[in-house]
Protein backbone atom coordinates (compact mmCIF):
# COMPACT_ATOMS: atom_id res chain seq x y z
CA UNK A 1 0.00 0.00 0.00
CA UNK A 2 2.90 2.34 0.77
CA UNK A 3 6.10 3.06 -1.03
CA UNK A 4 9.37 3.76 0.77
CA UNK A 5 10.89 7.13 0.05
CA UNK A 6 14.47 7.98 0.93
CA UNK A 7 15.13 11.47 2.36
CA UNK A 8 18.72 12.69 2.36
CA UNK A 9 20.14 15.73 4.16
CA UNK A 10 22.28 17.80 1.82
CA UNK A 11 24.06 21.01 2.78
CA UNK A 12 23.18 23.98 0.60
CA UNK A 13 26.68 24.75 -0.67
CA UNK A 14 28.01 24.46 -4.23
CA UNK A 15 28.97 20.92 -5.26
CA UNK A 16 27.13 19.03 -2.51
CA UNK A 17 24.44 17.72 -4.83
CA UNK A 18 27.03 16.59 -7.36
CA UNK A 19 28.85 14.71 -4.58
CA UNK A 20 25.60 12.93 -3.88
CA UNK A 21 24.78 12.03 -7.48
CA UNK A 22 28.33 10.70 -7.89
CA UNK A 23 27.66 8.16 -5.12
CA UNK A 24 24.48 7.11 -6.92
CA UNK A 25 26.29 6.81 -10.24
CA UNK A 26 29.20 4.86 -8.77
CA UNK A 27 26.78 2.33 -7.30
CA UNK A 28 24.37 2.18 -10.23
CA UNK A 29 21.45 3.45 -8.16
CA UNK A 30 18.55 4.69 -10.26
CA UNK A 31 16.40 7.53 -8.94
CA UNK A 32 12.98 6.97 -10.45
CA UNK A 33 11.54 10.07 -8.85
CA UNK A 34 13.06 13.10 -7.18
CA UNK A 35 12.24 16.32 -5.39
CA UNK A 36 14.30 18.73 -3.29
CA UNK A 37 13.01 21.02 -0.56
CA UNK A 38 15.54 23.76 0.03
CA UNK A 39 16.22 26.28 2.78
CA UNK A 40 19.06 28.78 3.08
CA UNK A 41 21.37 26.33 4.79
CA UNK A 42 20.30 22.88 3.66
CA UNK A 43 18.14 20.85 1.32
CA UNK A 44 16.17 17.69 1.88
CA UNK A 45 16.42 15.48 -1.18
CA UNK A 46 13.52 13.08 -1.46
CA UNK A 47 13.44 10.28 -3.94
CA UNK A 48 12.13 6.88 -4.88
CA UNK A 49 14.61 4.19 -5.84
CA UNK A 50 14.07 0.61 -6.97
CA UNK A 51 16.05 -0.94 -4.09
CA UNK A 52 15.76 1.35 -1.11
CA UNK A 53 17.60 -0.96 1.30
CA UNK A 54 20.66 -0.96 -0.95
CA UNK A 55 20.38 2.82 -1.36
CA UNK A 56 20.25 3.39 2.41
CA UNK A 57 23.24 1.10 2.93
CA UNK A 58 25.37 2.78 0.24
CA UNK A 59 24.45 6.33 1.27
CA UNK A 60 25.01 5.68 4.98
CA UNK A 61 28.40 4.15 4.22
CA UNK A 62 29.25 7.33 2.35
CA UNK A 63 28.37 9.48 5.36
CA UNK A 64 24.89 10.66 4.40
CA UNK A 65 22.05 11.04 6.83
CA UNK A 66 19.16 9.09 5.31
CA UNK A 67 15.63 8.54 6.51
CA UNK A 68 12.94 6.24 5.12
CA UNK A 69 9.38 7.50 4.97
CA UNK A 70 6.14 5.82 3.89
CA UNK A 71 4.53 7.74 1.04
CA UNK A 72 1.67 7.06 -1.36
CA UNK A 73 2.36 6.49 -5.05
CA UNK A 74 -0.91 7.55 -6.59
CA UNK A 75 -2.06 6.99 -10.17
CA UNK A 76 -3.67 10.21 -11.26
CA UNK A 77 -5.86 10.50 -14.38
CA UNK A 78 -3.66 12.37 -16.85
CA UNK A 79 -6.13 15.10 -17.78
CA UNK A 80 -7.16 18.50 -16.37
CA UNK A 81 -8.85 18.09 -13.00
CA UNK A 82 -7.22 14.70 -12.42
CA UNK A 83 -5.09 15.80 -9.47
CA UNK A 84 -7.91 17.94 -8.14
CA UNK A 85 -10.24 14.96 -7.85
CA UNK A 86 -7.72 13.15 -5.67
CA UNK A 87 -6.77 16.05 -3.45
CA UNK A 88 -10.45 16.79 -2.86
CA UNK A 89 -10.86 13.32 -1.35
CA UNK A 90 -8.07 13.98 1.12
CA UNK A 91 -9.27 17.49 1.93
CA UNK A 92 -12.76 16.19 2.71
CA UNK A 93 -11.25 14.02 5.42
CA UNK A 94 -9.06 16.84 6.66
CA UNK A 95 -5.90 14.91 5.86
CA UNK A 96 -2.93 17.27 5.69
CA UNK A 97 -0.51 17.12 2.78
CA UNK A 98 3.09 17.51 3.82
CA UNK A 99 4.32 17.63 0.23
CA UNK A 100 3.86 16.01 -3.14
CA UNK A 101 5.85 15.67 -6.32
CA UNK A 102 5.37 13.98 -9.64
CA UNK A 103 7.00 10.91 -10.96
CA UNK A 104 9.50 11.01 -13.78
CA UNK A 105 7.93 7.95 -15.43
CA UNK A 106 4.26 7.26 -15.96
CA UNK A 107 2.04 4.23 -16.45
CA UNK A 108 -0.13 4.24 -19.57
CA UNK A 109 -2.66 7.05 -19.41
CA UNK A 110 -2.02 7.89 -15.75
CA UNK A 111 0.47 10.28 -14.24
CA UNK A 112 2.15 9.17 -11.02
CA UNK A 113 2.23 11.46 -8.00
CA UNK A 114 4.07 10.85 -4.74
CA UNK A 115 2.10 12.17 -1.80
CA UNK A 116 3.23 12.51 1.80
CA UNK A 117 0.37 13.04 4.27
CA UNK A 118 0.05 13.22 8.03
CA UNK A 119 -2.21 10.12 8.23
CA UNK A 120 -1.02 7.66 5.55
CA UNK A 121 -3.27 4.69 6.49
CA UNK A 122 -6.42 6.74 6.41
CA UNK A 123 -5.40 8.50 3.21
CA UNK A 124 -4.73 5.19 1.48
CA UNK A 125 -8.14 3.84 2.49
CA UNK A 126 -9.91 7.03 1.41
CA UNK A 127 -8.27 6.94 -2.01
CA UNK A 128 -8.75 3.22 -2.54
CA UNK A 129 -12.44 3.37 -1.68
CA UNK A 130 -12.74 6.19 -4.22
CA UNK A 131 -11.30 3.89 -6.86
CA UNK A 132 -7.92 5.56 -7.05
CA UNK A 133 -5.05 3.20 -7.85
CA UNK A 134 -2.02 3.19 -5.52
CA UNK A 135 1.20 1.55 -6.63
CA UNK A 136 2.95 -0.94 -4.39
CA UNK A 137 6.67 -1.14 -3.75
CA UNK A 138 6.86 -4.11 -6.17
CA UNK A 139 5.12 -2.20 -8.92
CA UNK A 140 7.51 0.70 -8.40
CA UNK A 141 10.45 -1.63 -8.72
CA UNK A 142 9.04 -2.93 -12.00
CA UNK A 143 8.78 0.53 -13.54
CA UNK B 1 43.31 68.12 33.88
CA UNK B 2 41.09 68.12 36.94
CA UNK B 3 40.55 64.60 38.27
CA UNK B 4 37.26 63.88 40.00
CA UNK B 5 37.85 61.66 43.02
CA UNK B 6 34.81 60.40 44.94
CA UNK B 7 36.58 59.21 48.09
CA UNK B 8 40.02 60.85 48.25
CA UNK B 9 40.79 59.40 51.70
CA UNK B 10 40.57 55.86 50.41
CA UNK B 11 41.45 56.31 46.74
CA UNK B 12 44.60 58.35 47.44
CA UNK B 13 45.68 56.60 50.65
CA UNK B 14 49.48 56.34 50.91
CA UNK B 15 50.53 52.82 49.97
CA UNK B 16 51.98 51.93 53.38
CA UNK B 17 48.69 52.82 55.05
CA UNK B 18 46.80 50.94 52.34
CA UNK B 19 48.97 47.88 53.01
CA UNK B 20 48.25 48.07 56.74
CA UNK B 21 44.53 48.24 55.99
CA UNK B 22 44.81 45.23 53.66
CA UNK B 23 46.68 43.25 56.32
CA UNK B 24 43.96 43.90 58.84
CA UNK B 25 41.16 43.13 56.39
CA UNK B 26 42.89 39.99 55.10
CA UNK B 27 43.16 38.60 58.65
CA UNK B 28 39.47 39.35 59.11
CA UNK B 29 38.26 37.67 55.92
CA UNK B 30 40.43 34.59 56.49
CA UNK B 31 38.95 34.22 59.96
CA UNK B 32 35.40 34.66 58.61
CA UNK B 33 35.72 32.04 55.85
CA UNK B 34 37.52 29.61 58.18
CA UNK B 35 34.75 29.85 60.72
CA UNK B 36 31.78 29.96 58.36
CA UNK B 37 32.60 28.18 55.10
CA UNK B 38 33.33 24.43 55.42
CA UNK B 39 34.92 24.42 51.94
CA UNK B 40 37.64 26.86 53.05
CA UNK B 41 38.08 25.35 56.51
CA UNK B 42 38.65 21.89 54.96
CA UNK B 43 41.02 23.26 52.35
CA UNK B 44 43.06 25.17 54.91
CA UNK B 45 43.15 22.25 57.32
CA UNK B 46 44.43 20.00 54.53
CA UNK B 47 47.16 22.56 53.84
CA UNK B 48 47.93 22.82 57.55
CA UNK B 49 47.04 26.53 57.72
CA UNK B 50 44.97 28.26 60.39
CA UNK B 51 43.86 31.90 60.49
CA UNK B 52 46.58 32.66 63.06
CA UNK B 53 49.22 31.80 60.41
CA UNK B 54 48.02 34.71 58.27
CA UNK B 55 49.51 37.95 59.56
CA UNK B 56 49.13 39.97 56.42
CA UNK B 57 49.53 40.20 52.68
CA UNK B 58 53.00 38.62 52.85
CA UNK B 59 51.30 35.34 53.83
CA UNK B 60 48.89 35.31 50.89
CA UNK B 61 50.61 32.38 49.20
CA UNK B 62 49.81 30.17 52.19
CA UNK B 63 46.13 30.42 51.28
CA UNK B 64 44.30 28.13 48.84
CA UNK B 65 43.15 29.20 45.38
CA UNK B 66 39.47 29.21 44.44
CA UNK B 67 38.31 28.14 40.97
CA UNK B 68 34.98 28.65 39.20
CA UNK B 69 34.54 24.89 39.47
CA UNK B 70 34.52 25.24 43.28
CA UNK B 71 31.51 27.55 42.99
CA UNK B 72 29.87 25.00 40.72
CA UNK B 73 30.60 22.19 43.18
CA UNK B 74 28.90 24.12 45.97
CA UNK B 75 25.95 25.29 43.90
CA UNK B 76 23.92 27.24 44.73
CA UNK B 77 24.68 28.66 48.20
CA UNK B 78 27.45 26.40 49.55
CA UNK B 79 30.13 29.11 49.68
CA UNK B 80 27.99 31.72 51.43
CA UNK B 81 29.60 32.80 54.68
CA UNK B 82 26.46 34.15 56.34
CA UNK B 83 23.00 32.69 56.99
CA UNK B 84 20.45 33.20 54.22
CA UNK B 85 18.63 35.71 56.44
CA UNK B 86 21.61 38.07 56.01
CA UNK B 87 21.57 37.81 52.19
CA UNK B 88 19.58 40.55 50.48
CA UNK B 89 20.54 40.00 46.82
CA UNK B 90 21.47 37.06 44.62
CA UNK B 91 23.13 37.36 41.23
CA UNK B 92 24.33 34.64 38.87
CA UNK B 93 26.55 34.33 35.84
CA UNK B 94 27.47 31.62 33.40
CA UNK B 95 28.83 28.46 34.92
CA UNK B 96 30.99 26.12 32.93
CA UNK B 97 28.12 23.66 32.48
CA UNK B 98 24.37 23.79 32.87
CA UNK B 99 24.23 25.43 36.28
CA UNK B 100 25.08 29.11 36.77
CA UNK B 101 27.63 30.52 39.20
CA UNK B 102 25.74 32.09 42.10
CA UNK B 103 26.78 34.98 44.33
CA UNK B 104 25.04 36.43 47.40
CA UNK B 105 25.31 39.91 48.89
CA UNK B 106 24.60 41.24 52.36
CA UNK B 107 23.23 44.76 52.70
CA UNK B 108 26.78 45.83 53.61
CA UNK B 109 28.07 44.23 50.41
CA UNK B 110 25.54 46.15 48.31
CA UNK B 111 26.54 49.33 50.12
CA UNK B 112 30.25 48.74 49.41
CA UNK B 113 29.54 47.79 45.79
CA UNK B 114 27.56 51.01 45.37
CA UNK B 115 30.50 52.97 46.85
CA UNK B 116 32.97 51.37 44.43
CA UNK B 117 30.68 51.94 41.45
CA UNK B 118 30.27 55.54 42.64
CA UNK B 119 34.07 55.88 42.50
CA UNK B 120 33.90 54.57 38.92
CA UNK B 121 31.11 56.93 37.88
CA UNK B 122 32.75 59.95 39.47
CA UNK B 123 36.07 59.04 37.88
CA UNK B 124 34.26 59.17 34.52
CA UNK B 125 33.05 62.69 35.45
CA UNK B 126 29.52 61.55 36.25
CA UNK B 127 27.83 63.35 39.14
CA UNK B 128 24.52 64.70 40.35
CA UNK B 129 24.05 66.92 37.31
CA UNK B 130 24.21 63.98 34.95
CA UNK B 131 21.61 61.78 33.32
CA UNK B 132 22.91 58.23 33.06
CA UNK B 133 21.47 55.70 30.64
CA UNK B 134 22.25 52.23 31.92
CA UNK B 135 22.14 50.01 28.83
CA UNK B 136 23.69 46.98 30.47
CA UNK B 137 21.25 44.13 30.97
CA UNK B 138 19.32 44.19 34.25
CA UNK B 139 18.69 40.89 35.93
CA UNK B 140 20.84 38.06 37.19
CA UNK B 141 23.74 39.66 35.30
CA UNK B 142 25.50 42.16 37.59
CA UNK B 143 26.09 44.82 34.90
CA UNK B 144 22.75 46.64 34.99
CA UNK B 145 22.16 46.84 38.74
CA UNK B 146 25.84 47.46 39.48
CA UNK B 147 25.97 50.53 37.26
CA UNK B 148 22.54 51.58 38.51
CA UNK B 149 23.49 51.68 42.19
CA UNK B 150 26.75 53.50 41.47
CA UNK B 151 25.04 56.16 39.38
CA UNK B 152 22.40 56.64 42.06
CA UNK B 153 25.10 56.92 44.73
CA UNK B 154 26.72 59.90 42.98
CA UNK B 155 23.27 61.45 42.69
CA UNK B 156 22.83 61.18 38.93
CA UNK B 157 19.42 60.69 37.33
CA UNK B 158 19.43 57.05 36.31
CA UNK B 159 17.57 55.68 33.29
CA UNK B 160 17.36 51.90 33.83
CA UNK B 161 16.65 51.16 30.17
CA UNK B 162 18.58 47.84 30.17
CA UNK B 163 20.12 46.34 27.04
CA UNK B 164 18.99 46.09 23.44
CA UNK B 165 16.37 47.89 21.30
CA UNK B 166 18.64 50.44 19.65
CA UNK B 167 15.80 52.57 18.25
CA UNK B 168 14.37 53.06 21.72
CA UNK B 169 17.83 53.72 23.20
CA UNK B 170 18.39 56.53 20.69
CA UNK B 171 14.98 58.09 21.24
CA UNK B 172 15.47 58.21 25.02
CA UNK B 173 19.06 59.37 24.63
CA UNK B 174 17.90 62.39 22.62
CA UNK B 175 14.62 63.13 24.40
CA UNK B 176 15.93 62.82 27.98
CA UNK B 177 19.23 64.55 27.25
CA UNK B 178 21.38 61.62 28.40
CA UNK B 179 24.89 62.79 29.34
CA UNK B 180 26.49 59.44 30.16
CA UNK B 181 25.94 55.89 29.02
CA UNK B 182 26.94 52.50 30.44
CA UNK B 183 27.07 49.47 28.14
CA UNK B 184 29.49 47.10 26.43
CA UNK B 185 31.99 48.86 24.13
CA UNK B 186 30.71 46.94 21.11
CA UNK B 187 27.18 48.11 21.85
CA UNK B 188 28.47 51.69 22.20
CA UNK B 189 29.93 51.37 18.70
CA UNK B 190 26.65 49.95 17.49
CA UNK B 191 24.79 52.96 18.93
CA UNK B 192 27.35 55.33 17.42
CA UNK B 193 26.90 53.82 13.98
CA UNK B 194 23.11 53.87 14.30
CA UNK B 195 23.30 57.55 15.26
CA UNK B 196 25.49 58.27 12.27
CA UNK B 197 23.04 56.45 9.99
CA UNK B 198 20.13 58.47 11.41
CA UNK B 199 22.05 61.73 11.25
CA UNK B 200 21.83 62.27 15.02
CA UNK B 201 24.53 64.74 16.08
CA UNK B 202 23.01 66.97 18.74
CA UNK B 203 23.29 64.77 21.83
CA UNK B 204 24.46 65.84 25.28
CA UNK B 205 26.63 62.76 25.78
CA UNK B 206 29.99 63.41 27.42
CA UNK B 207 31.00 60.15 29.14
CA UNK B 208 30.69 56.43 28.69
CA UNK B 209 31.58 53.65 31.11
CA UNK B 210 32.21 50.54 29.06
CA UNK B 211 33.09 47.00 30.08
CA UNK B 212 32.04 43.34 30.34
CA UNK B 213 34.08 42.40 27.28
CA UNK B 214 37.61 42.93 25.97
CA UNK B 215 38.26 45.93 23.74
CA UNK B 216 41.17 47.86 22.32
CA UNK B 217 42.62 51.37 22.22
CA UNK B 218 41.55 51.55 18.57
CA UNK B 219 37.95 50.87 19.60
CA UNK B 220 38.23 53.54 22.30
CA UNK B 221 39.41 56.11 19.78
CA UNK B 222 36.63 55.19 17.39
CA UNK B 223 33.95 55.43 20.10
CA UNK B 224 35.35 58.71 21.44
CA UNK B 225 35.58 60.35 18.02
CA UNK B 226 32.18 59.16 16.86
CA UNK B 227 30.30 60.02 20.05
CA UNK B 228 32.49 62.95 21.22
CA UNK B 229 32.82 61.49 24.71
CA UNK B 230 35.40 60.18 27.16
CA UNK B 231 35.22 56.38 26.97
CA UNK B 232 36.23 54.82 30.29
CA UNK B 233 37.13 51.17 30.72
CA UNK B 234 35.65 49.31 33.67
CA UNK B 235 36.36 45.81 34.92
CA UNK B 236 34.61 43.36 37.16
CA UNK B 237 33.16 39.91 37.49
CA UNK B 238 30.20 38.73 39.47
CA UNK B 239 32.15 36.17 41.51
CA UNK B 240 34.32 38.95 42.94
CA UNK B 241 31.53 41.57 43.14
CA UNK B 242 30.36 42.68 39.70
CA UNK B 243 31.41 45.73 37.68
CA UNK B 244 33.58 48.21 39.55
CA UNK B 245 36.36 45.93 40.81
CA UNK B 246 38.62 48.21 38.77
CA UNK B 247 38.07 51.33 36.67
CA UNK B 248 40.11 53.82 34.69
CA UNK B 249 40.69 57.40 35.65
CA UNK B 250 40.75 60.16 33.04
CA UNK B 251 44.43 59.36 32.37
CA UNK B 252 43.11 56.24 30.58
CA UNK B 253 46.29 54.34 31.31
CA UNK B 254 45.04 51.22 33.02
CA UNK B 255 42.29 50.50 35.54
CA UNK B 256 42.77 51.21 39.25
CA UNK B 257 41.89 48.12 41.29
CA UNK B 258 40.22 49.15 44.55
CA UNK B 259 42.81 47.62 46.82
CA UNK B 260 41.06 48.59 50.03
CA UNK B 261 38.44 45.98 49.05
CA UNK B 262 40.29 43.51 46.80
CA UNK B 263 43.78 42.05 47.02
CA UNK B 264 44.96 41.40 43.45
CA UNK B 265 47.68 38.97 42.41
CA UNK B 266 48.97 37.86 39.05
CA UNK B 267 49.63 34.13 39.01
CA UNK B 268 52.06 32.43 36.65
CA UNK B 269 51.73 29.04 35.00
CA UNK B 270 53.39 27.30 37.95
CA UNK B 271 50.99 28.81 40.50
CA UNK B 272 53.50 31.38 41.77
CA UNK B 273 52.46 34.94 42.54
CA UNK B 274 54.30 37.08 39.95
CA UNK B 275 55.86 40.53 40.51
CA UNK B 276 54.27 43.67 39.04
CA UNK B 277 54.81 43.97 35.31
CA UNK B 278 54.63 40.27 34.52
CA UNK B 279 51.65 38.83 32.70
CA UNK B 280 49.59 36.09 34.28
CA UNK B 281 46.21 35.00 35.60
CA UNK B 282 44.54 37.84 37.50
CA UNK B 283 43.48 36.58 40.92
CA UNK B 284 41.48 38.32 43.66
CA UNK B 285 40.99 37.90 47.36
CA UNK B 286 37.91 39.81 48.47
CA UNK B 287 38.78 41.73 51.64
CA UNK B 288 35.42 43.17 52.66
CA UNK B 289 32.73 40.94 51.19
CA UNK B 290 30.58 39.21 53.78
CA UNK B 291 27.96 37.30 51.75
CA UNK B 292 30.38 35.28 49.69
CA UNK B 293 34.02 36.13 50.38
CA UNK B 294 36.55 34.40 48.13
CA UNK B 295 40.22 33.65 48.69
CA UNK B 296 42.53 33.93 45.68
CA UNK B 297 39.82 33.56 43.05
CA UNK B 298 41.34 32.77 39.66
CA UNK B 299 39.63 34.96 37.05
CA UNK B 300 41.57 33.37 34.17
CA UNK B 301 41.88 36.85 32.66
CA UNK B 302 45.43 37.43 31.44
CA UNK B 303 46.87 40.81 32.34
CA UNK B 304 49.64 42.74 34.09
CA UNK B 305 49.63 45.02 37.14
CA UNK B 306 51.61 48.16 37.81
CA UNK B 307 52.11 50.13 41.02
CA UNK B 308 53.71 53.11 39.29
CA UNK B 309 52.21 56.34 40.59
CA UNK B 310 49.33 57.66 38.49
CA UNK B 311 48.96 61.31 37.53
CA UNK B 312 45.40 61.35 38.84
CA UNK B 313 46.63 61.05 42.43
CA UNK B 314 45.08 57.67 43.16
CA UNK B 315 47.50 55.25 44.77
CA UNK B 316 45.77 51.97 43.91
CA UNK B 317 47.54 49.62 41.48
CA UNK B 318 46.44 49.59 37.88
CA UNK B 319 45.68 46.57 35.70
CA UNK B 320 46.34 46.68 31.97
CA UNK B 321 43.80 45.62 29.39
CA UNK B 322 42.81 41.98 29.55
CA UNK B 323 44.98 40.33 26.89
CA UNK B 324 43.19 37.00 26.74
CA UNK B 325 42.06 34.04 28.73
CA UNK B 326 43.89 31.17 30.32
CA UNK B 327 40.87 28.95 29.69
CA UNK B 328 38.45 28.52 26.77
CA UNK B 329 35.84 31.07 27.88
CA UNK B 330 34.35 33.24 25.13
CA UNK B 331 32.69 36.60 25.65
CA UNK B 332 29.71 37.06 23.31
CA UNK B 333 28.05 40.49 23.48
CA UNK B 334 29.20 40.78 27.10
CA UNK B 335 27.99 37.31 28.09
CA UNK B 336 30.56 34.77 29.25
CA UNK B 337 30.18 31.52 27.35
CA UNK B 338 32.08 28.29 27.82
CA UNK B 339 32.17 25.69 25.02
CA UNK B 340 31.25 23.14 27.70
CA UNK B 341 27.92 24.95 28.14
CA UNK B 342 27.17 24.60 24.45
CA UNK B 343 28.07 20.94 24.69
CA UNK B 344 25.73 20.57 27.63
CA UNK B 345 22.93 22.29 25.68
CA UNK B 346 23.40 19.90 22.75
CA UNK B 347 23.42 16.95 25.11
CA UNK B 348 20.04 18.06 26.45
CA UNK B 349 18.52 18.03 22.97
CA UNK B 350 20.09 14.97 21.43
CA UNK B 351 20.95 12.75 24.39
CA UNK B 352 24.50 12.50 23.10
CA UNK B 353 27.02 15.16 22.13
CA UNK B 354 27.23 15.36 18.34
CA UNK B 355 30.21 16.72 16.46
CA UNK B 356 29.90 20.48 16.65
CA UNK B 357 31.81 23.65 16.04
CA UNK B 358 31.33 27.14 17.44
CA UNK B 359 32.05 29.95 14.98
CA UNK B 360 32.31 33.39 16.56
CA UNK B 361 32.43 36.46 14.38
CA UNK B 362 31.72 40.16 14.57
CA UNK B 363 29.27 41.50 12.02
CA UNK B 364 29.52 45.25 12.00
CA UNK B 365 29.99 45.96 15.68
CA UNK B 366 28.12 43.06 17.25
CA UNK B 367 29.32 39.56 18.05
CA UNK B 368 27.65 36.63 16.39
CA UNK B 369 27.86 33.00 17.39
CA UNK B 370 26.94 30.16 15.07
CA UNK B 371 26.85 26.62 16.35
CA UNK B 372 27.34 24.13 13.55
CA UNK B 373 26.03 20.70 14.41
CA UNK B 374 26.45 17.51 12.45
CA UNK B 375 23.06 15.90 11.95
CA UNK B 376 22.63 12.46 13.49
CA UNK B 377 20.44 10.00 11.50
CA UNK B 378 17.85 9.66 14.26
CA UNK B 379 17.12 13.40 14.06
CA UNK B 380 16.69 13.47 10.29
CA UNK B 381 13.25 14.49 9.15
CA UNK B 382 11.86 14.33 5.64
CA UNK B 383 10.15 17.71 6.11
CA UNK B 384 11.65 21.20 6.28
CA UNK B 385 9.33 21.87 9.19
CA UNK B 386 10.82 18.95 11.11
CA UNK B 387 14.37 20.09 10.48
CA UNK B 388 13.62 23.68 11.41
CA UNK B 389 11.97 22.48 14.62
CA UNK B 390 15.20 20.65 15.49
CA UNK B 391 17.25 23.80 14.82
CA UNK B 392 14.90 25.85 16.99
CA UNK B 393 15.10 23.27 19.78
CA UNK B 394 18.88 23.58 19.78
CA UNK B 395 18.70 27.40 19.71
CA UNK B 396 16.34 27.31 22.71
CA UNK B 397 18.53 24.87 24.62
CA UNK B 398 21.61 27.07 24.10
CA UNK B 399 19.66 30.14 25.22
CA UNK B 400 18.53 28.29 28.34
CA UNK B 401 21.89 26.80 29.29
CA UNK B 402 24.39 29.39 28.05
CA UNK B 403 22.17 32.51 28.32
CA UNK B 404 23.17 33.61 24.84
CA UNK B 405 21.49 33.64 21.45
CA UNK B 406 23.29 31.51 18.90
CA UNK B 407 22.23 30.67 15.38
CA UNK B 408 22.32 26.96 14.62
CA UNK B 409 23.40 25.40 11.36
CA UNK B 410 22.86 21.70 10.73
CA UNK B 411 25.66 20.05 8.75
CA UNK B 412 26.24 16.77 6.99
CA UNK B 413 27.96 14.14 9.12
CA UNK B 414 31.71 14.20 8.63
CA UNK B 415 31.66 17.71 7.17
CA UNK B 416 33.16 19.57 10.16
CA UNK B 417 36.96 19.70 10.06
CA UNK B 418 38.64 17.34 12.50
CA UNK B 419 42.09 17.12 13.88
CA UNK B 420 43.03 13.79 15.43
CA UNK B 421 39.43 12.65 15.16
CA UNK B 422 38.01 15.50 17.23
CA UNK B 423 36.42 18.54 15.65
CA UNK B 424 38.10 21.86 16.38
CA UNK B 425 35.54 23.28 18.77
CA UNK B 426 35.91 27.03 18.48
CA UNK B 427 36.75 29.30 15.58
CA UNK B 428 36.93 32.93 16.64
CA UNK B 429 37.13 35.21 13.62
CA UNK B 430 36.75 38.46 15.55
CA UNK B 431 39.33 41.14 15.23
CA UNK B 432 38.70 43.89 17.76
Amino acid sequence: MFVKQISVFIENTPGRLADFTKVLADHQIDLVSLSIADTTNFGILRGIVADYEEAVRVLSENGYTVKLTDVLAVCVPDHPGGLHSILTRLAEKNIALEYLYSFVRNTGDSALIIIRVDRPEEAANVLKSAGVKLLSQKEIQAL
Amino acid sequence: MEHKIWNPTMECMPRDQLRALQNERLRDVVRRVYENVPFYRNKMQKMGVTPTDIHGVEDIEKLPFTEKQDLRDHYPFGLFAVPQSEIIRIHASSGTTGKPTVVGYTSGDIDRWSELMARAMYSADIGKNDIVQVAYGYGLFTGGLGAHYGAERVGASVIPISGGNTTRQLMILQDFGTTAICCTPSYALNLAEAMQAEGITNTKLKSGVFGAEPWTEAMRQKIESMLHIDAINIYGLSEVMGPGVAVECMCKKGMHIWEDHFLPEVIGGDGQSLPYGEQGDLTFTTLTKHGMPLLRYRTHDLCTLTDEPCECGRTHVRMGRVMGRTDDMLIIRGVNVFPSQIEHALLQVEGIVPQYQIVVDRQGTLDTMEVQVELAPEFMSDTVRGMEALEQKIVNSIAAHALVHASVKLCQPGSLPRSEGKAKRVIDRRTL
